[in-house]
């Protein structure tokens, strides 16, 4: 049996509302790679900020190289050997590799005055043992994100890690860059080091992995060897959750009428990309983070560029540039991103909902009918029932449900055609889910498309008609609701069936 | 700034007292400190209070009032606009070359006013289009007009001549109607004006939007481009405007006017209650920052503070209103 450096037992952690990690364990092995996953939001992150002092824990007991340790900063975790490698990489561009590496901690002289000769001498070192052959006096910014990865490493080993965690390492990277991060694991699990590997694509993980920890909502599913397990039961025991939550299901109208389609779409992070969408129909469109759902939403939203393909909507070519002109031709879009695009928090409940629309509120040259702005606001805060003291309400003041309300009410007040919905339920309680499903039903009803994009795999496979699957910037796969599970769509989403490709 | 609960309508006294409690007077610091200012100077020095006094410290306040009103609209959209003491240097000497030539008044304000349009579109356009920070973009064309200035004026006043066109004219800057000065009605219209864009039109509602979140605004399908150009443009209308007062008030445009300008008029914004970070102000807060600057200057002369140690007081009382403005937040 392998020696353990690194034991996290029964760890309990929660936010205001949220129970984000219950009694959950991790062990980390000498001379082994652990694997952890499972979904988005299943506690992965949180528990690595606990592990490196970010957050502390509410109770539970973190046993290191032998010794009960609680960190109450990174720096204080970094110093005893534990490196993390986030998935933003925290380089300074501006500064040299050897800077970089040796940040804080630079070799100086007696008189204070920095050892550049040492500095550069020892980053040498460290590149070769990473088999890199890269000045260190070069800028990072000059270098591609592959190899500003391995610098990252660098930095690591140079405080002598003992435990390394890796944190979706190669989601930057290309092929060949991932096989030499590879190469570079085994190196480093050879050397002695524990490594906590985190990433949701399975392939890589039979790959590189040892062990492999399972969490799901929040809790500690399993710890196994890889070699006892395969890739579908990790997937049955990422989503094994029950469907605890009540979907108000509608049968589609039957008539498949197409309003809207997407033919080998490509654009930032999105490539061929092709799908139809008919009237009244919610279309799920699930995968997990960074597949290039937001991206793919965004091209046709206009606010990304498409540099391929066509979409067409009722019959015309559609060629948006802009959101105002998608906007103008009926399709609105609402971002996943609350507070960073989706509303002004400086801004009223009322001048929220009427942002997208003013047009239709304003006289000649720009002067806001007030009135009929006013009949509007409160028609719609009635209709989707936004519990707010009044319009003039600051719109931070409230709920992030009631948040979400404003922001779908501001698509629906141009009226469109197409509403693309993109997570929103993240974030919101169980209470406002079920106020947005039933408006998102109703809407159905009325013959609006809707695309709904969400990571939450009961609520997708709960609410659409048809759903489709992304995996890095494709569309995988394509199934009728009652023919999709958990499972199936889990198996999609990690690329599974692209399997060959990794090999 | 904004009480969570919106009051419910009341009667006007009630609305009135309420106005003046205790409470309000905290939240609307600007103004608290405009009534402080005013009670310590006319203790001081009584004449302060003559209607006299005031008439001149509101007709010495406009200049800076009708830039600042400009000033608030791009720093509501998160800009800043460093240019406007040169735009006003150059449409002031635009503007008194075409009085010498004896075009017609309203036809030079007019050509005036458009010249400073442009002269804000071009910063206008250079942040829109070139992405390029207000900040740097602005710093250019403040250098650029003031250059432009100094090549059209030869360095030396342009004056507008001796003639009748030229009366009309000094009538902007000198004329009195119902004994108030011409120049204080100028800056009660901008005001006027810039409280109607702000508050009853679209342009308004897309400027508070942009300030307050840039890409929420894009992604609401508003072009945001354009409102920067528009912004931009009436921001240097406004300092045209301004030239063209002090042009009149002397009857010659000095190749100088206006150095330094920017600042008093970004101070009477802050002061305000404007945040510079953009979303967030009132137009009513500027019009009280840029009292309490004319104030300052005006009860420094009564009370015979050299103007060195005006500077220093100045500073002073800006940077103790900010503070408290920003420890208060």
């Amino acid at each position: 049996m392998p020696e353990t450096i690194l034991q996290m037992q029964s760890i309990n952690k929660s936010f205001p509302g949220v129970r984000a990690l219950h009694e959950v364990s991790l062990n980390v092995y000498q001379g082994r790679v652990m694997a952890l996953v499972g979904e988005n939001g299943a506690g992965k992150s949180t528990l690595m900020k606990v592990l490196t002092g970010i957050y502390q824990a509410d109770s539970g007991n973190i046993c290191y190289q032998g010794k009960n340790c609680v960190f109450s900063s990174p720096k204080e975790s970094q110093d005893e050997g534990i490196s993390i490698i986030h998935q933003e990489l925290n380089l300074l561009p501006e500064l040299s590799v050897a800077e970089n590496i040796f940040l804080g901690r630079e070799f100086t002289r007696w008189s204070g005055r920095i050892n550049w000769p040492k500095m550069k001498q020892e980053a040498h070192y460290l590149l070769q043992r990473l088999g890199l052959s890269l000045d260190p006096a070069r800028l990072v910014g000059r270098l591609n994100i592959g190899t500003q990865q391995m610098v990252e490493i660098a930095k690591a080993l140079a405080v002598n890690a003992k435990v390394i965690i890796m944190d979706e390492p190669t989601d930057a990277l290309t092929d060949t860059e991932s096989q030499s991060l590879f190469r570079i694991i085994r190196e480093l699990r050879a050397a002695g080091c524990g490594i906590v590997y985190i990433s949701h694509r399975l392939a890589e993980i039979f790959t590189v992995c040892d062990d492999i920890t399972v969490l799901r909502d929040g809790e500690f599913i399993k710890e196994v060897p890889a070699k006892d397990t395969h890739e579908d039961e990790i997937i049955e025991w990422m989503v094994g959750r029950k469907l605890t939550e009540q979907y108000p299901r509608e049968p589609g109208s039957g008539e498949q009428q197409t309003l809207m389609v997407v033919n080998d779409v490509s654009g930032p992070g999105v490539k061929h990309a092709s799908f139809e969408l008919h009237k009244g129909e919610i279309l799920g469109v699930a995968g997990l983070m960074g597949a290039g759902r937001t991206e793919l939403m965004k091209i046709i939203y206009g606010a990304n560029p498409i540099s391929q393909g066509t979409i067409t909507l009722n019959g015309q070519d559609l060629n948006c540039s802009s959101p105002q002109q998608a906007l103008k031709a009926g399709i609105a879009y609402i971002s996943e991103d609350r507070k960073g695009e989706g509303l002004v928090t400086e801004l009223s409940v009322g001048e929220n909902m009427v942002l997208s629309a003013l047009k239709s509120f304003s006289r000649q040259i720009g002067v806001i009918n007030k009135t009929k702005e006013q009949e509007a606001i409160t028609q719609f805060i009635q209709r989707l029932q936004v519990k707010t003291p009044s319009a003039h309400q600051l719109i931070k003041y409230l709920s992030g449900g009631n948040q979400q309300k404003v922001a779908i009410a501001k698509g629906l007040l141009t009226f469109p055609n197409v509403l693309i919905l993109d997570e929103p339920t993240r974030g919101i309680d169980v209470g406002a889910k079920k106020e947005i499903y039933l408006l998102i039903n109703e809407l159905k009803r009325s013959g609006m498309g809707i695309i709904l994009v969400s990571s939450d795999m009961p609520e997708i496979l709960g609410m659409s008609d048809r759903i489709l699957v992304m995996y890095s910037g494709r569309l995988v796969g394509e199934f009728e609701s009652q023919n999709a599970n958990q499972e199936l769509i889990m198996r999609y989403a990690v690329g599974r069936t692209t399997e060959e490709e990794y090999v | 700034m904004n009480s969570p609960v919106q009051s419910t309508k009341k009667s006007s006294t009630e609305h009135w007292v309420q106005w003046f409690s205790v409470e309000n007077l905290i939240r609307h610091k600007s103004f608290l400190a405009l009534l402080i200012l005013v009670a310590i100077v006319s203790l001081f020095n009584p004449q302060f209070l003559a209607v006299d006094n005031l008439l001149n410290i509101l007709r010495q306040t406009s200049i800076n009032a009708i830039i600042a009103v400009g000033m608030t609209l791009v720093i509501l959209t998160a800009g800043i606009d460093l240019s406007v003491g040169s735009v006003l240097a150059l449409s002031g000497a635009i503007c008194a070359s075409l009085i010498g030539y004896e075009v017609p008044v309203i036809a030079a304000v007019f050509i005036t006013l458009l010249m400073g349009s442009l002269m804000g579109a071009c910063s206008g356009v250079v942040i829109a289009k070139g992405k390029v920070q207000p900040f740097i973009a602005t710093l250019v064309a403040m250098t650029l007009f003031r250059g432009v200035t100094m090549v059209f004026t030869d360095g030396r006043p342009i004056s507008t001549g001796l003639h009748h066109t030229a009366d009309q004219f000094a009538w902007l800057g000198t004329g009195y109607v119902l004994g108030i000065p011409v120049p204080v009605y100028l800056m009660a219209i901008v005001f006027g004006g810039g409280y109607f864009i702000l508050h009853h039109t679209r342009l308004g509602r897309y400027i508070y939007a942009l300030g307050g979140n840039e890409s929420a605004t894009r992604l609401s399908g508003i072009n945001v481009d354009n409102i920067k150009l528009i912004v931009y443009s009436l921001c240097g209308m406004l300092a045209a405007l301004a030239g063209i007062i002090a042009t009149a008030r002397l009857a010659s445009a000095q190749p100088t006017a206006g150095a330094g300008y920017e600042l008093d008029a970004i101070a009477a914004v802050v002061l305000g209650g404007t945040s510079l970070a953009g979303g967030k102000g009132r137009i009513v807060g500027t019009l009280i920052g840029a009292l309490i600057i004319g104030i300052l200057n005006n009860a420094l002369n009564l009370l015979d503070v050299s103007s060195y140690y005006q500077m220093i007081a100045k500073a002073t009382v800006i940077l103790l209103a900010v503070l408290v403005d920003t420890r208060s937040k």
